[in-house]
C-alpha cells in the first residue's frame, strides 16, 4: 500500500507574517519551515507503517510551490518518508484553495495512492479545507481533524474525530483522504543520520504539464475566488502587559486590576 | 443567478445556531440582490415542520434531502444537486467543520471560487463581497468572485439570528449520492466525553490550554475558580480536551461552546482563532501565558508574561483573601 501525504511550506512562526500590498497575498518570503501540522500527518503516516497496522510500502511526500519548498521535503523524508514530489510551475502561483486542490489532485491521481493524509490546517493561510477539495476531485471519501485511527483488516480505517455535537466513530473505505488534528500523535524528531540522508532520497520534480495539470483553472489569475482589497479592522485599544518578575507584586497588580473592575 | 442556498446543519431536531445565522444572513443579501434565501436540509426523516421552520429566519423555500446525517459528502452532493435545478448565485455556510467541509468539497465539485472565514458580506453592484480577517486579524482581505457560484464559509458567531416570522415553502428532493460519499458511514455520532459541566452561563470562567502541562494542572485552575466562588466555572481548549485532560463539555470555541462571561481568565492557551471565535465576546479577558509572542496577549485586556505554576496558587491565595476582607 501507498501513503501520499500533503505537505507545505510555510513562513517560520518566528517570523512576522505579512501582505503584499500589491497582490493581497501573504508575503511568502523570508524563513520558511514545513508546516507544524504536517509533522503529524507524516507521523500518522509513520505509525501505520512502523506498526504493520497497514502493510505500507512506502510513504510518499508531495508539496506545490516554489522551488524554496524543497526544504519542507527534506524535513518530510527526514521524518520518515521514503520519497518526495515538488510539484513546481510558474503557471500555479497565486493558486487559490480550490486550485491548488486541483493541481495536487492531479499529482496525486498518477500515485493512486491507498492513502492521503494531510495536516488539519496550515500554519499561514488557515485554510482547514484542502483535504475536502482533494478528495472530491480524486473522489475518494473523506474526513478532517481526525484524532484517531484504527485500522480494520487493512482496507477500513475507523477514524474519530471532534465535531459539532461532541466525538464521532466514522468507517472509512480505503482509498480516502484523512487530515489529522494536532492531537493524533506527539511528532518524533529527525535523528542527525535522518537528516543528514534526506537529500539522497528520491526527490522528483514535476510541472503542471507533467502532472496533466488544465492551466486554465490554475494560478491568481484563473482562481476562482479574487482578491480585490484589503483594510485595517477596527484599532482596539492595546491591553496592558505585566512582565512577571516578581510574582506577589505581579499578583498585586492582577486583584487591583480586577477589584476595578468589580470583577472579584 | 440571485439566489442563495444556505446548508442548515440539525442534530436531534434542533438546528445550530450558526446555521440560523447564516439563513438570516443570506435573506438579507438575497433581498439586497433582488432574490430569495432558500434552505437545504440533509438527514434520516426530517420532518417538513422542523424544516419549515427555517421560514422564521428569512428562508422562503427549504429543499428536505433524505440522506446521512453528520457527513459532509452527501451534503456536497444534495447541494450540487440543487444548485443543478435551480437558480443559484451563491451558497453560505455559517461556519463549523461541516460547513468547512461542505463547502470546500463543493467548491471543487462545481469549479466554485471560496471564501472562508468570513466575518461579514455586503453587496455591491449586484454581487457579493465577503470580508476575511487575515493574518491573526491584523488586516482583512476583501473577496470576491469570478465564477458561476460563490461560496462563502462564515467564521462561527459572525452572522446575527433574525428571526422574521415568515414562513417556507418544504420541497422534498430527492438526490442519487455518488458511490464515494458511501464509502464514509457514522458508527456513532454526537459521543460526550468526560463529565457534563456548565461553562455557558458563568460570570467567571478560568480556562486552561496545553500551557498547563499535564491534565494534574487543571487543579490550579479549579482551585482559582473555586477562589472567585459564586457563578465560576472551569473551561477548557480544544487540544486539551482531544487530549483527555478536560470533558469535552467544558470546550470552548470553534467545535465547542461559545461563552460571553464577565471575566475569562486564561491560563497557558496561546489564542488559536479557533479558540478566539468562542470567548472574543467576554467583557474582560486575562491572559497567563509564559510565551511573550503568544497570540492571545493581542485580545487581551491585562496579559500576564510569567510561569502560571508560580502566579496561579498566589493569585489564588489573593482573591481569597480579597473575597474574604
Amino acid at each position: 500500500m501507498k501513503i501520499c501525504v500533503l505537505v507545505k511550506e510555510v513562513p517560520d512562526a518566528a517570523v512576522q507574517k505579512k501582505i503584499d500590498p500589491s497582490t493581497g497575498r501573504v508575503d511568502r518570503s523570508g524563513e520558511k519551515n514545513l508546516n507544524p501540522y504536517d509533522t503529524h500527518a507524516i507521523e500518522a503516516a509513520m505509525q501505520l507503517k512502523e506498526s504493520g497496522a497497514m502493510a505500507v510500502d512506502e510513504v510518499v511526500a508531495v508539496t506545490m510551490g516554489p522551488d524554496s519548498a524543497e526544504r519542507a521535503l527534506h524535513k518530510a523524508v527526514s521524518l520518515g518518508a521514503d520519497r518526495s514530489i515538488h510539484l513546481a510551475d510558474d503557471a500555479l502561483a497565486g493558486s487559490d484553495v480550490a486550485a491548488t486542490g486541483y493541481a495536487l489532485s492531479k499529482v496525486l491521481e498518477k500515485e493512486a495512492p491507498d492513502l492521503v493524509l494531510l495536516g488539519q490546517q496550515s500554519d499561514d493561510g488557515e485554510c482547514y479545507t484542502i483535504g475536502a477539495v482533494v478528495a472530491d476531485h480524486l473522489e475518494f471519501p473523506s474526513l478532517t481533524q481526525v484524532i484517531k485511527i484504527d485500522v480494520d483488516g487493512g482496507t477500513k480505517l475507523r477514524a474519530e474525530r471532534q465535531a459539532e455535537y461532541g466525538y464521532d466513530t466514522v468507517d472509512i473505505n480505503l482509498p480516502a483522504v484523512i487530515s489529522v488534528g494536532d492531537a493524533i500523535n506527539e511528532p518524533r524528531y529527525p535523528s542527525l543520520k535522518a537528516i543528514m540522508g534526506a537529500k539522497k532520497k528520491p526527490l522528483e520534480k514535476v510541472t503542471a504539464g507533467d502532472a496533466g495539470i488544465d492551466t486554465s483553472k490554475v494560478g491568481g489569475d484563473n482562481s476562482a475566488a479574487q482578491w480585490t482589497g484589503s483594510s485595517e479592522p477596527p484599532k482596539k485599544e492595546a491591553g496592558r502587559i505585566i512582565e512577571d518578575e516578581d510574582t506577589a507584586e505581579t499578583v498585586e497588580q492582577i486583584v487591583a486590576w480586577l477589584d476595578e473592575r468589580k470583577l472579584i | 443567478m440571485a439566489n442563495i442556498l444556505v446548508y442548515a446543519l440539525q442534530y436531534e431536531g434542533a438546528f445550530n445556531k450558526n446555521s440560523l445565522g447564516a439563513v438570516s444572513e443570506a435573506a438579507k443579501l438575497a433581498a439586497e440582490l433582488g432574490g430569495e434565501a432558500h434552505a437545504i436540509v440533509v438527514g434520516q426523516g426530517i420532518g417538513d415542520d422542523l424544516a419549515g421552520a427555517l421560514g422564521n429566519y428569512g428562508a422562503t423555500k427549504v429543499l428536505n434531502v433524505e440522506g446521512p446525517e453528520g457527513l459532509a459528502q452527501p451534503v456536497v452532493d444534495a447541494m450540487a444537486a440543487a444548485i443543478a435545478a435551480g437558480d443559484y448565485g451563491y451558497a453560505i455556510f455559517g461556519g463549523g467543520l461541516l460547513g468547512f467541509e461542505v463547502g470546500a468539497g463543493l467548491a471543487a465539485r462545481l469549479g466554485a471560487g471560496v471564501a472562508m472565514e468570513i466575518t461579514a458580506v455586503r453587496a455591491e453592484a449586484g454581487k457579493l463581497v465577503a470580508e476575511r480577517p487575515i493574518l491573526g486579524d491584523s488586516a482583512i482581505s476583501q473577496i470576491s468572485f469570478r465564477s458561476d457560484l460563490g461560496i462563502i464559509i462564515s467564521r462561527l458567531n459572525a452572522f446575527e439570528i433574525k428571526e422574521t416570522g415568515g414562513t417556507a415553502a418544504v420541497e422534498s428532493l430527492s438526490v442519487e449520492f455518488s458511490p464515494f460519499s458511501g464509502q464514509a458511514t457514522m458508527v456513532k455520532r454526537g459521543e460526550q466525553r468526560g463529565a457534563d459541566v456548565d461553562i455557558e452561563g458563568a460570570d467567571v470562567l478560568i480556562a486552561g490550554g496545553r500551557g498547563l502541562g499535564a491534565e494534574e494542572g487543571f487543579e490550579l485552575c479549579e482551585a482559582l475558580a473555586t477562589a472567585f466562588g459564586g457563578n465560576s466555572a472551569v473551561a477548557a481548549t480544544r487540544a486539551v480536551v482531544d487530549a483527555g485532560w478536560f470533558p469535552y463539555a467544558g470546550q470552548i470555541g470553534q467545535t465547542g461552546k461559545t461563552v460571553a462571561p464577565k471575566l475569562y481568565l486564561a491560563a497557558g492557551i496561546s489564542g488559536a482563532i479557533q479558540h478566539k471565535v468562542g470567548m472574543q465576546g467576554a467583557e474582560n479577558i486575562v491572559a497567563i501565558n509564559k510565551d511573550a509572542n503568544a497570540p492571545i496577549f493581542e485580545f487581551s485586556d491585562l496579559g500576564i508574561v510569567g510561569d502560571l505554576n508560580k502566579i496561579m496558587p498566589k493569585l489564588t491565595e489573593a482573591v481569597k483573601a480579597k473575597k474574604g476582607a
